[in-house]
């Protein structure tokens, strides 16, 4: 049989969507996931493809463990990505959707820096189109910043990449780390898309302005390449344990006082990403495999997450927390899967995130770094009160908000039911993922300690949320934009930028008025004397002249005789 | 709305009981702990008690700071639509139906 490359087949399957209608195009959308992983599996192990392109060894295919698992991984997502938008009737969301999860599989099965660089552009340009699909002016202006900051993403990371092929003389995508200022250049463009601290506003700026559709593709890839680029470029950084301990710190204070209920899930993605970089600067073989766990089992109950809120965006038309409540009176459903996506999400023994968090807490641990692992179990607990209660209760209990709206579509419950079992399943049987991963590590989650440390943990964490609702201190969801980083280029460059603009329309202005004044000047005294009247503009007679001519030569005469 | 279905927490026995199994819980893995013995590696783990207490009090603490944070950056509803800056110089007098010659 024929293999391709991974990507190869979503292109193609975007062209046939865009070609077909109805039925056909459902049969080509559901057959591409499918068709994508039974080639992956058919791909030899050790699959290249390499070219020469202008003396560059460029190689647009590499398999290893880490592309490979990855690869499955973007399978999945798009598969219940696909399953989850089947009843939407909009050709641009589908094509851009495969081209985008097409563009993903591109980057993480790249080998060489170029190919990894035009994945990355091409996900940019395919993605924005998700937050575009919604049509609302919101949506609009969200989604020309989230452009413009994925481009900028993809200029550094150019630059980068060329500086590090005159450096070494290589483009292949191995280590990279921080010796040579290409480095850092690479650093801050992966970071961009990682969502580091600062940089990572334009996540919970564009995401749930997206579609409810588009955000459950947006939540799987971009990001998730990041880390993966991460953990094949900067293993082992260290300054990226304190960025990551930062980044799973200091959403969830945004998502406690968030009401958009898919904006606090947009700050808890930063989050988990925090636990993943974390992973990936401390960089022994068990964080890594941590870190690609973590990713793994992010994607699944993330999207889950997104796929429930989602479900009630598109059911209720609301999504802020203080218009909903009460939805589970006539969506139960829909409320028992977002619970395991919340219970995923929260690191419950049984469940997903439980068996890969774990990984990367154990692995800060052995690596002696102990205020860092302090600051993680805070996140965690953090997680859970904002993801893990917070979601599930403004949405679906709380106070009867009185909408009365059924579950959503069937295909979008298939969705979140294939979420919800690998939730659980990758929680229980941990040992299958465990065997994918990068490096052979044994770990078992399970242990007595480990179980009721984190049960106590979480059980304690709800008290608390109990606790403050009763005290009255849990503070309210209000119809308010709370300021992030995305103020600095919203209004204050704005406001800053202003004086200067209105400095340079000012020099502008006097100057054109300087040239007009020339022009009219020049214009007067043109029209002085050639106008009517005017001095140039006089006739005269031809006895005029000879009298002049007369005059003159007597002049002359009486001069030369005197 | 008189006489719809009644559902499952709209009883607040319900919700009681939620919450009764809840303390359960807490109390029961707190109990656990004098039972289990836990391995430790982290210097402050071996504290009686270490999980619920880091557990709750870290909570409190996110609510309140998260609290004090939202008054230093709450803004109207609308604050990214308003238009506050003054319109562009040469712009506004174009909206306003001015020649801008």
């Amino acid at each position: 049989m024929i293999t391709l490359p991974p990507f190869a087949l979503f292109f193609a399957a975007a062209l046939a969507v865009a070609l077909t209608r109805g039925l056909p195009r459902n049969l080509v959308l559901l057959a591409t996931p499918a068709l994508g992983a039974l080639n992956l599996w058919l791909l030899p192990a050790d699959a290249a493809w390499s070219l020469q392109l202008l003396g560059m060894d460029l190689e647009p295919l590499r398999i290893d463990r880490m592309s490979t698992l990855f690869g499955y991984l973007f399978h999945i997502a798009a598969l219940i990505g696909i399953v989850y938008a089947l009843h939407v009737r909009d050709t641009l969301q589908q094509v851009s959707a495969l081209l985008y999860a097409g563009s993903a599989l591109g980057a993480v099965f790249a080998g060489d820096l170029l190919s990894f660089f035009l994945f990355w552009e091409a996900m940019a340009v395919t993605s924005v189109f998700l937050v575009w699909a919604r049509r609302s002016p919101a949506a609009y202006s969200a989604g020309v910043r989230y452009l413009v900051i994925q481009v900028i993403s993809g200029l550094l990371l150019l630059v980068g990449l060329m500086l590090h092929w005159r450096a070494t003389g290589s483009l292949a995508f191995e280590y990279i780390g921080t010796e040579g200022g290409y480095g850092w250049l690479i650093l801050v463009a992966l970071g961009l898309k990682a969502a580091f601290p600062l940089l990572h506003s334009w996540l919970v700026d564009a995401y749930p302005e997206a579609t409810p559709t588009g955000t459950v593709f947006l939540s799987a890839f971009t990001t998730k390449v990041a880390i993966y680029a991460l953990a094949r470029g900067f293993p082992g950084t260290e300054w990226l344990v304190y960025v990551g301990a930062t980044m799973a710190c200091f959403p969830i204070f945004f998502a406690v006082v968030e009401n958009d209920l898919r904006r606090v899930l947009a700050y808890s993605l930063v989050n988990q990403l925090g636990f993943m970089v974390v992973g990936i600067g401390i960089g022994s073989q068990l964080a890594i495999n941590g870190a690609v766990a973590h990713a793994f089992t992010d994607v699944i109950f993330k999207g889950l997450l997104f796929m429930s809120m989602g479900a009630v965006l598109h059911m209720t038309g609301r999504i802020n927390g203080s218009e909903l409540g009460g939805l589970y009176k006539t969506m139960p459903r829909t409320a028992v899967l977002c619970i395991v996506g919340a219970a995923s999400i929260s690191a419950f023994p049984l469940f997903s995130g439980f068996v890969s968090k774990s990984m990367i807490m154990s692995a800060a641990l052995k690596e002696h770094y102990n205020g860092i692992w302090l600051v993680l179990l805070f996140a965690s607990a953090g997680v859970f009160h904002h993801a893990g209660i917070k979601i599930p209760y403004f949405a679906f209990f709380a106070h009867d908000s009185g909408i009365r709206v059924s579950d959503p579509p069937l295909n979008m419950q298939l969705a979140m039911l294939i979420a919800a079992t690998l939730c659980i399943g990758i929680g229980v049987f941990p040992g299958v993922l465990y065997s994918a991963l990068p490096f052979d590590v044994a770990y078992t989650p399970y242990d007595v300690t480990h179980v009721l440390t984190q049960l106590q943990l979480l059980l304690f964490s709800a008290l608390a949320f109990v606790w403050l609702n009763k005290q009255g201190l849990y503070p309210p969801e209000l119809n308010a934009v709370h300021l992030d980083v995305d103020w600095s280029y919203r209004r204050l460059l704005p406001r800053l930028a202003q004086p200067v603009f209105r400095g340079v329309a000012r020099a502008d202005r006097g100057l054109r008025q300087l040239g007009r004044g020339a022009v009219a000047g020049t214009v007067f005294l043109a029209r002085q004397l050639h106008g009517p009247g005017g001095v140039l503009s006089r006739q005269a007679g031809t006895g005029t002249m000879v009298t002049w001519v007369v005059l003159l030569l007597a002049i002359y005469l009486l001069l030369s005789f005197s | 709305m008189a006489g719809e279905k009644r559902y499952l927490f709209d009883n607040p026995r319900n919700v009681r009981r939620i919450l009764w199994a809840l303390y359960a819980a807490c109390i029961l893995t707190l109990s656990l702990e004098l039972v289990v013995h836990r391995h430790t590696e982290h210097p402050w783990e071996w504290l009686p008690g270490f999980y619920p207490a880091y557990g709750f009090i870290g909570c409190v603490v996110l609510v309140l700071v998260a609290k004090w944070m939202r008054k230093i950056i709450i803004r109207p509803e609308d604050y990214y639509q308003q238009r506050d800056l003054p319109p562009w110089p040469d712009n506004g007098a174009a909206r306003r139906g001015e020649d801008s010659q």
